[in-house]
């Protein structure tokens, strides 16, 4: 099972990470042999297997619809790297500087 | 006088009720400990030199929110950010009294097993410093075995508190799943991951176990333990089943010294009354790890989207929203977070989901039903913890395979939920070998009885070798 250089670089953008090329190279190497040992699990038939995603059996856990105190908007705001005023200021989410 | 490296959390509190010494001078101890042995250990980030209370002096991993205390996770994408609120595990320690002696250094989003995947530089074993203390919570280990803290919590995903533990001569709980609160934990894979104590004795461990357990308004997923936490005292094992899984004896990775002081703890248990027998956890063995390199990555990946310069920590220039976020994520993050992002994204897309993050929750319902088969017959399941004692730093740290093969003996329990003991179970080569016990689900009682006894008939002296 290996994966190229191309897979490596889609998955990339989808979890938002700007690689650099030598870490490209890197990753599609070192995820090509991890790839190669955990897709053993795909040996096994597993038909009519429920999946568990969860160790404990719980069921839903309501809370009762009561104001209480929370983070204060300074509090909420204290580690931002750049605020303004009661928001979080980020670069340019659209316009022309953005393109798809 | 306070000798910080052989007193136990419970002598400490011996001293505090007699007056013999206050909480302030066992913080100092600790701090001074800290200040002569630190800067060869680098088990602590950082030390908090005004800890006030009444109790026991604690250390903590660096993945729990302290309000108004630095918390990394040991990573740059955290540098600098300072919680607003302490994590239910920290208040509920600092509610007991407990000042706060430092956080201590992990792998980076306590994934790895030696802390050399943290950003801020490894950790190294007290009892041969050219070694690693084990991961991903080295730090807390390499305190506790080096008298800088009596006790301290760690988190553990696939073993970062069992696999330290016992690279470090300590004992290690990983609790039942559920049974401790996350709420302010740096997420790494939530159906995985757990909170628990580290400390030089087994009874240490379930006093600290009985202050931070039960439910958490705050964490919707905690329940509380069935029965109350007891401090054991039993010293014999009478009635006691343990199980020893037949696939030990054929894993080629278990060193010989290791795999020696396995069977002598085994000896050991029958002498004292335990009735030992085989189980079998085949698939546990054989596909524990995959599985679990498939999970734990995949909810990483959705963990760590967090991180996006936008709330908290370090930001990277960037024109655009975009722009700023991939490259903030670039620079903040090390190889090891990227290596599992990328293969947990790679997990969930589309087209892959199927293959392998659905079958390895499938895998993982067959590892839950194996292990409920083996506590049919047994009390508990006993396997070495480290199939290796302490390595050499840089061994295997280019090679991300050998490294995960770390956990393969203490991953399979991790996903089953159930919960699992280290103790020290003698030498091998002059360094720790570690004994790992596994109970059923809340069965954290007869682990400590168990752990407590033979803790007792072993007579492991906790403290490293070149520092007595």
């Amino acid at each position: 099972m290996s994966i190229s250089r191309e897979q490596v670089l889609h998955v990339a953008r989808l979890a938002r990470l700007d690689l650099r090329e030598d870490e490209l190279d890197r990753l599609t190497l070192e995820l090509g042999a991890i790839l190669d040992a955990v897709s053993k699990v795909a040996e096994l038939d597993l038909a009519g297997v429920p999946p568990t995603s969860h160790p404990l059996d719980l069921v839903n856990v309501w809370a009762d619809d009561e104001p209480h105190v929370s983070l204060t908007l300074d509090e909420a705001l204290a580690n931002a790297p750049s605020r303004e005023g009661s928001l979080f200021r980020v670069p340019p989410t659209a316009g022309p500087e953005v393109t798809a | 006088m306070i000798d910080t490296l052989r007193l136990t959390a419970e002598q400490a509190l011996g001293l505090l009720k007699r007056k013999e010494a206050s909480s302030a001078e066992l913080h100092r101890a600790y701090l001074d400990a800290a200040a002569a042995r630190n800067p060869e250990l680098h088990a602590y980030l950082r030390v908090v030199e005004d800890g006030t209370g009444t109790g026991v002096p604690i250390a903590l991993k660096d993945v729990i929110s302290t309000k108004g205390i630095e918390t990394t996770a040991g990573s740059k994408i955290l540098a600098g950010y300072v919680p607003v609120f302490d994590a239910t595990v920290a208040a509920r320690v600092k509610a007991a009294g407990m000042p706060l002696i430092g956080k201590t250094n992990t792998d980076e989003f306590a994934m790895g097993s030696s802390t050399e995947n943290s950003a801020y530089g490894p950790s190294r074993n007290p009892w041969d410093p050219t070694r690693v203390p084990g991961g991903s919570g080295g730090g807390t280990a390499a305190a506790v075995s080096a008298g800088l803290a009596p006790w301290g919590l760690g988190s553990d995903t696939g073993g970062s508190i069992k696999q330290p533990s016992a690279l470090c001569g300590n004992v290690g709980l990983r609790p039942t799943y559920g049974t401790v609160s996350r709420y302010g934990i740096v997420a790494f894979a939530s159906s995985l991951d757990q909170i628990g104590p580290v400390a030089k004795t087994v009874r240490d461990v379930a006093l600290l176990t009985s202050i931070i357990a039960g439910r958490d308004a705050h964490d919707s997923t905690t329940v509380d333990h069935p029965e109350p936490i007891r401090l054991p005292e039993d010293d014999r094992l009478d009635g006691l089943r343990i199980g020893v899984p037949g696939q030990v004896a054929d894993l080629a990775g278990i060193e010989p010294g290791v795999r020696a002081s396995f069977e002598s703890a085994l000896e050991l248990a029958r002498e004292l009354g335990a009735d030992v027998g085989e189980c079998d956890l085949p698939l546990s063995f054989d596909y524990g790890m995959p599985c679990y390199y498939l999970i734990a990555p995949a909810e990483a990946s959705s963990n760590l989207a967090r991180y996006d310069g936008v709330r908290y920590g370090p930001r990277a220039d960037g024109a655009t929203y975009r722009d700023m976020v991939e490259r903030t994520r670039d620079e903040g993050f090390g190889d090891e977070p990227k290596r599992r992002i990328m293969l947990g994204t790679y997990a969930l897309s589309a087209g892959y989901y199927d293959a392998y993050y659905g079958q390895a929750q499938k895998v993982r319902t067959l590892i839950v039903r194996e292990h409920a088969a083996a506590f049919e017959r047994f009390d508990v399941i006993a396997t070495p913890t480290s199939p290796t004692v302490a390595f050499h730093l840089g061994d295997k740290s280019a090679d991300p395979l050998a490294m995960y093969a770390c956990d393969l003996l203490t991953i399979p329990s991790c996903l089953a939920g159930l919960p699992g003991l280290n103790i020290p179970s003698g030498l091998s080569e002059g360094l720790p070998v570690g004994l790992q016990l596994i109970g059923r689900q809340f069965g954290e009682n007869t682990l400590f009885r168990a752990g407590h006894a033979l803790e007792q008939a072993i007579g492991f002296d906790t403290v490293p070798a070149r520092l007595r």
